[in-house]
C-alpha cells in the first residue's frame, strides 16, 4: 500500500534504512520539513502521523504503508496560510525560520490536543480538564527547540490561535 | 547505520519465530531503537515490525486494567480510565519525554528503552554494556546521571524511565509471549535487572520473547504522587524520582507503595522502606528512618554523590505531601 502524503499517494519502494523524514524530504520532495538533530531532540522534523505529531526522523517510512501524513506544506499555501502560519507571520514567531515548520505542525497537534482534553505534566489535576495557559504550552512545546530564542513570540502566536479558536 | 532486513510478524507466533534469529530485534515505536541505531550502538541484522500485531487498546482485566504493548504513552496518558484510577502512571509517562516521542512510544517498548550512560552511545569509550568485556568507562570518569544503588564492578548505568517506575510502585505486571508459544507474566519488579557482571542484558526477556501487555491489578487509591527532580524543567531525564501511592488512616501511614527512577539500573523497589513506614505517624523523624533505610547501601561514584542527599530529600518531601504535611 502506498502512504499519503498532503493527501496524494506515493509509492514506498526505499532502502529500509530511509527515514520518514528523508523520504519526505529527498523521495517526495517536500523539503517543508526540516532535518535538525536526526536524533529526535530538536523537534525541526515535526509532522503529522494520522493526525498526531511525530519526529518523522526517529521512524522508518517503510513502516507507514497506509498511513496518512501532513507536513508543513498541507497545512497552508502562501496564499492561503493556515492560521498558525499567518499568526507566527504576524507576531514575528521567528528569526532564521529552521525551526518553524516543525513549530507551526507542533502547534497544531497541541491545539488538538488540548481540545481532545489530555494533561500535561504541569496540569494541576490529572484526571481534569487542561487549560491553556502560558505553562501549560511552554511544556507542551519543549519538544521544539528555537535555537534563535523566539519563544515569546512563538507563545504569543499560539496563544492567538488559540483565543480564536475557543 | 548498518543494513538490515526489514520483515514484518503477521502473529504472535511469526513475530517470536522471527525474532529467535540471532541478531533479530523488534521495532514497534523505534524511538529509542533508531536513536541508537544511527549511532550503530544498536546493529541489528534484522528488525522485525511488530506495529500490525493486534496488541492495542486497554481493557478491563479482572478488577484491574490490561495495557496492551502497542498502546503509545500519549494514550495511556490520556485514558481516563488511567488518570482517575491510576494518577501515579499518567503522572509518570507525562513527566517523561515530548508530546511528539510519547505519540510514539509503546508501552512494551518503554519497558524496554535503554539507559542514557554517555559512554553506553559513545563507541569510542569502554562499555561492558555495549560491548561485553571492555570495561566501564564510567567507573571514574563523569557519572552525574549514574547509579547509587546496585550497581556493579562492571556498569553503573541506570534505567532512564519514569513510566516503569509507577508500575513498580503499582505492583504491575508484564506478560510475555515466548518462541515456543507459552504465554508467561513477570512482576514488573523483577523485570528488569541488576547488571552484575552481565550488564549487556537489560532485563529478563529471552530471544523471540514479545512483551504482549502490562497487567494493572485493582486501582491503589490513596494519594498517588511522582515526584521527577532534573536538571531541567521539562523534556530532560530524571537524576531522582519517586512514585507514590501512600494511604492515611486513623492519623497513621495504612500503606504505602514506593518505586525510585534514576537510583539503579532498575525501577528501585525496597520492601523493607515500604514496611517501616506502615503503621506508623507521619513524622519528620519516621521519613529520616525511611529514607536512610532506603539508602543504607547507597554508594556514590564521585560526580553522582549529590543523589543521596537527593534522594533523601525528595523521598521526605514526596512523604510530607502524600501524608498531608507541609512541604
Amino acid at each position: 500500500m502506498p502512504i499519503t502524503i498532503n493527501g496524494a499517494e506515493y509509492e514506498l519502494d526505499v532502502d529500509p534504512r530511509t527515514s520518514l523524514l528523508d523520504f519526505l524530504r529527498r523521495d517526495a520532495g517536500l523539503t517543508g520539513t526540516k532535518k535538525g538533530c536526526d536524533h529526535g531532540q530538536c523537534g525541526a522534523c515535526t509532522v503529522l502521523l494520522n493526525g498526531q505529531r511525530i519526529n518523522s526522523c526517529l521512524t522508518l517510512a517503510v513502516m507507514h504503508d497506509g498511513d496518512s501524513v501532513t507536513t508543513i506544506e498541507g497545512l497552508g499555501t502562501p496564499d492561503a496560510p493556515h492560521p498558525l502560519q499567518a499568526a507566527f507571520v504576524r507576531h514575528d514567531g521567528y528569526q532564521c525560520g529552521y525551526c518553524t515548520p516543525g513549530q507551526i505542525c507542533s502547534a497544531k497537534a497541541m491545539l488538538d490536543e488540548i481540545a481532545a482534553g489530555w494533561t500535561s505534566t504541569v496540569s494541576d489535576y490529572v484526571a481534569g480538564r487542561p487549560t491553556l495557559t502560558e505553562e501549560e504550552i511552554r511544556e507542551r512545546m519543549s519538544g521544539n527547540v528555537c535555537r534563535c530564542g523566539a519563544y515569546s513570540n512563538i507563545v504569543a502566536a499560539i496563544v492567538e490561535v488559540a483565543e480564536a479558536q475557543a | 547505520m548498518k543494513p538490515f532486513d526489514y520483515q514484518r510478524a503477521h502473529g504472535l507466533g511469526d513475530a517470536g519465530q522471527l525474532l529467535v534469529a540471532e541478531g533479530a530485534k523488534p521495532i514497534a515505536g523505534g524511538t529509542n531503537l533508531l536513536d541508537l541505531m544511527k549511532l550503530e550502538v544498536e546493529t541489528p541484522t534484522a528488525l522485525v515490525d511488530v506495529n500490525r500485531l493486534p496488541l492495542g487498546g486497554i481493557t478491563p482485566h479482572g478488577e484491574g486494567l490490561h495495557i496492551g504493548a502497542l498502546v503509545s504513552n500519549s494514550a495511556c496518558a490520556a485514558d481516563p480510565r488511567i488518570r482517575a484510577d491510576y494518577p501515579v502512571l499518567a503522572r509518570a509517562i507525562l513527566a517523561g519525554a515530548t508530546f511528539q516521542l510519547r505519540n510514539k512510544a509503546t508501552t512494551g517498548g518503554n519497558l524496554c528503552q535503554r539507559t542514557r550512560c554517555y559512554y553506553f552511545t559513545d563507541l569510542s569509550q569502554a562499555c561492558n554494556k555495549r560491548e561485553p568485556g571492555t570495561g566501564c568507562a564510567a567507573i571514574g570518569g563523569f557519572n552525574r546521571i549514574h547509579a547509587i544503588l546496585g550497581a556493579s564492578d562492571a556498569c553503573i548505568a541506570t534505567y532512564p524511565g519514569d513510566m516503569a517506575v509507577a508500575l513498580s510502585a503499582l505492583d504491575a505486571t508484564v506478560e510475555i509471549h515466548s518462541a515456543k508459544g507459552d504465554k508467561r507474566t513477570v512482576p514488573v519488579r523483577d523485570f528488569h535487572r541488576l547488571p552484575g557482571d552481565t550488564p549487556e542484558r537489560d532485563n529478563v526477556l529471552e530471544p523471540g520473547d514479545v512483551i504482549t501487555g502490562v497487567v494493572l491489578p485493582v486501582p491503589a487509591g490513596g494519594t498517588q504522587l511522582y515526584r521527577k527532580v532534573r536538571d531541567r524543567a521539562s523534556y530532560a531525564f530524571a537524576l531522582v524520582s519517586v512514585a507514590a501511592v501512600i494511604h492515611v488512616e486513623d492519623g497513621k501511614i495504612a500503606k504505602a507503595r514506593l518505586a525510585f527512577g534514576g537510583l539503579a539500573h532498575k525501577p528501585w523497589h525496597d520492601a523493607r522502606v515500604e514496611q517501616l513506614l506502615e503503621g506508623q505517624a507521619p513524622s519528620d523523624a519516621l521519613f529520616d528512618q525511611a529514607a536512610a533505610l532506603l539508602l543504607e547501601e547507597a554508594h556514590g561514584q564521585g560526580s553522582n554523590d549529590f543523589k543521596i542527599p537527593l534522594t533523601r530529600r525528595t523521598l521526605k518531601a514526596v512523604l510530607r505531601e502524600a501524608t498531608g504535611g507541609t512541604l
